[in-house]
Order: structure tokens, then sequence, then C-alpha cells
């Protein structure tokens, strides 16, 4: 049977993990490379990296990163972050990715979506949608969360299924680094509206909201960041629990 | 120097993972990734990945001029099939409606969209993504050292229908059983990525760098024994 996916997400700048409160106040976590090593010994199902880095001159810095973590730990890679074009799609590709993550560039030019899928596969494009709920329903925000775009968060999420993304990952804004669980509501709409597969993100704080998000959410896949990188749980802690919980994992 | 193994190159996807995998499991080998047919006619061994749209595959094999030198290299050495270079070795694929190599006779088919729940009537995602046990329907040398339901990492929205049962080495469920690892003589081709499911999937391609099919066959014809 398909387990349920645990990936941990590595937000990158100047070449070190950070994360940070609702996108600001951002924390040291340490050495990419050494924590996604340790992440593949806990049984890591896949690894994300979110390039987050402001200026364009460091932004070969991820590369370098992905190059040596590819060249040992032999589990998928997903890397998002300042792509624009298919060319930058290719460069991450060439250095090591699996997957691309495409978030506001899929808004301003939703045509990458469907050149990058035509181009290499629907298998190694992934759409990030960054949501808030507004009044009555969920709208779609860029630039980390700070600009809206007025687009409805299901509708886009369609829409990019059609243009060929292969996998959705989905973050809510009103979460993230809250700790108080997925935003459910949204994760399960979303993935009731596509057949293509949902990675819950923003706002785990424990390990029951990792099960929440499978089972109430239906989400595919869930991605944290904070409660692995400073050591509250580690994944195969999670995984275990989520299995004792009836859920299918990768032990 | 001599090349000792050789990974297709014919434009469809990510290379570098299944190169990085071989490296890592045989430093000391020499591995080329390569769209010239006298490198794969003069290699050691030929690995065979593909990821995209079979349509696409076909296209750029074609436009290379590598069909030849893939099907020569799946009748005389040691080959192993990745993902779409698994599906492409059939007839013909349902992804546009595409004539393949034609090199294992059968077909590939969509996941069917009105099949894909679970017992419980939950939707699963196409494509199927992810890690999933994998059944070895039969021993083969490329199985030594991995469990038997080892989980192995997948995605993919089409699988092959092999015509004849007996090529079938491996299977997985999603919902329904599907074949997900073939053996045919010389030939061993999966559709999940070894290259990608850590371990095993390192132990994998570390069996087949070391896999003699000719001396396998050999072996079972002087004893008699039956040989899966």
């Amino acid at each position: 049977m398909l387990a349920k996916r645990i990936i941990p997400c590595l937000d990158v700048t100047h070449g070190r993990v950070v994360k940070g409160i609702n996108f600001v106040e951002l924390k040291d976590a340490g050495d990419p490379v050494e924590i996604a090593r340790r992440y593949n010994e806990a049984g890591a199902d896949e690894l994300t990296f979110l390039d987050i880095t402001a200026s364009s001159d460091d932004r070969d810095l991820i590369l370098h990163i992905i190059e040596d973590v590819a060249a040992e730990v032999f589990i998928p890679l997903t890397v998002g972050g300042g792509v624009r074009e298919v060319g930058d799609v290719q460069r991450l590709l060439n250095a090591g990715a699996d997957k691309v993550s495409i978030n506001t560039s899929a808004v301003m030019n939703p045509q990458l979506v469907k050149d990058a899928s035509d181009r290499y596969g629907s298998q190694c494009i992934v759409v990030a949608i960054d949501s808030k709920r507004v009044g009555d329903h969920w709208e779609v925000f860029t630039h980390g969360g700070r600009k809206a775009t007025g687009l409805d968060a299901i509708e886009w999420a369609k829409k990019m299924e059609s243009l060929g993304a292969g996998e959705l990952l989905l973050t809510s804004m009103d979460r993230d680094g809250t700790k108080s669980g997925f935003d459910l509501e949204l994760t399960r709409a979303i993935s009731d509206a596509v057949d293509i597969p949902i990675i819950a993100s923003g706002g785990v704080g424990n390990l029951q909201h990792l099960v929440d998000g499978v089972k109430e959410g239906r989400a595919d896949a869930v991605l944290a960041a904070s409660i692995f990188h400073f050591g509250e749980y580690g994944v195969d802690e999670a995984k275990r629990y989520m299995k004792q919980h009836g859920i299918e994992v990768r032990l | 120097m001599s090349v000792d193994i050789a990974v297709i190159d014919y434009g469809m996807g990510n290379l570098r993972s299944v190169s990085k995998a071989i490296e890592h499991v045989a430093p000391a080998a020499s591995v080329v990734a390569t769209s010239d047919p006298a490198v794969i006619a003069a290699a050691g061994r030929v690995v065979f990945p593909g990821q995209g749209a079979a349509p696409d595959c076909m296209r750029e094999i074609e436009a290379r001029g590598l069909r030849q030198a893939i099907v020569d290299a799946a009748r005389s050495k040691p080959f192993l099939g990745i993902c779409m270079g698994m599906q492409v070795l059939f007839e013909h694929s349902e992804e546009g409606d595409t004539a393949c190599l034609g090199i294992l006779p059968g077909t590939v088919q969509r996941f069917p969209h009105e099949a894909m729940h679970d017992d419980q009537g939950n939707k699963l995602k196409v494509p199927h993504m992810g890690w999933n046990n994998v059944h070895q329907a039969a021993p083969h040398p490329l199985w030594v050292g991995i469990e038997e339901g080892a989980r192995f990492y997948f995605v993919h929205s089409y699988f092959v229908q092999p015509t004849s049962p007996d090529v079938i080495a491996g299977f997985s469920h999603y919902p329904f059983p599907f074949t997900c690892a073939v053996a045919s003589g010389n030939i061993f081709a999966v559709q999940f990525h070894p290259e990608k499911s850590q371990n095993d999937g390192l132990t994998l391609l570390g069996n087949f760098l070391t896999w003699n099919p000719g001396e396998r066959d050999t072996a079972c014809d002087m004893s008699g024994a039956a040989c899966a």
C-alpha cells in the first residue's frame, strides 16, 4: 500500500537553514547538507529545500548545496524559491533536484507551469500555493505571503493541475509558524478538488497535527520544518506516531 | 578508458541522479551518460532511464537515432530499464497512443480513473507518487539482499501490462496489483526509481552491476533446476 509521506522542509538562505515565524524573524537552524543527511538517516521520505535568499547574487549557493546533498542522499529532493523561467528549472534539475517547486512565478506566468511540465514531465513540477482565508474563501498570496492575488485557491489548484502540475504544495499562511496545526478545511477542500497529490504545509506544532493532516485534511504528504529542526521530534518518531494512528508509513 | 556503464541520455529528464547513485555503489566504475550509439554498443552494461511522456520519449529516441542501439543492448548485455525506460520497452503505450520499441510483448496503460479509490472509498491520486511495497513475484539476482515487500519510490501515471506473465518479476498494489518489475534474459526493468529509493534502491543498483545473466542461465541449464 502506498505510504503517506513525511517531508522535512529546509528554508535556506546564505547557505544556511533558517526558520521564521509567519515568514519573518529568521532563526538559524544549521548546515543544510548536515541536516539533510540526518533526516535521510531518520527515514524522511523526501526533502524539500526552499531558497528564500532575497538577493539574486546568492542564487547559485543553493545549486552547490543541492549538488552536495544529491551526491549522498538518495531520496527525492524538491527545490523551490526564485524559479522564474524554464532555464531555472533546468539548472535545479541538473544540480540534482528531482522536483522543482514554482510559486510566485506560476501566478505571474501560468504558462511557465505548462512549458516546464511539457519539457521535463509533470512528475518534476510542484506548484506551491500560499493561501490565506479571506472572508468566506481562501485566496492565493505570493511573494512570501505579502501580496494578495485575488485568485481563489481552489480554482487556482484546479488550473495548476490542468496546466501540468504533478503535485501541489499547499501552505496556509494563517497557520505557518503558529504551531497550531494545518488548516484542515483548506487542505481537504483542495485535496478533494484535484486528482494529483497534495502536500499539506504550515502550522505543524506536534505529531497529532501530522495525523490530522492526513486523516482530516486528506493530504498525501505532510511537510514540516521547525518541529524537526529544533529537535522537538524526530522524523522516525513522527512516523511511528502516524503508524500507531493507523496511517500507512514507510518505516 | 572503456565505459563500464552507459546511461542512455535521450534528453528526457534527470539522468544525474541515476548516474550519481551508480557512482555511489561503484566508485571505481566508469559511468557515462551518453547518446552515442557507439558508446552504448561498447559499454559493458546499459541503464535506460527516462521521465516525462511516452510520445516525447519515443520522438527523442528516434531523433537521436538510438532505437537500434537500445534494441541491440537489450539483446546482448545486462540492461536495466527504469520508469519510462521500462515502459517504452513494450509494444504500445496508451499515453498519446504511442508505438514503442516492442522489445517485450505487452502494452502500457493509464491508471483507470474509475478504479482509483481504496476500500474505504477514499480517492487515490494519480500520479501514483511515493513509497509503495514491491512484491517479488519470482527470485532474481537483482532482488538479492532486498526484503520481500520492501518499499521503493514511485512516480508514474501509467503501468505496463506484459503479454506473458512469465516476465513479471515484481508487482505492487494501487489499488489493484500492477507489474512494477520485469525480467527477461539480460533485461531487468522497473517502474520505480531505485536511484531515489534509499538503501534498497542502492542495493538493487549494486546487484545490477554484478549481475551476469549469461552465467546464471548456464548454471540453470547445467543443474536442470527450474529457473525463475
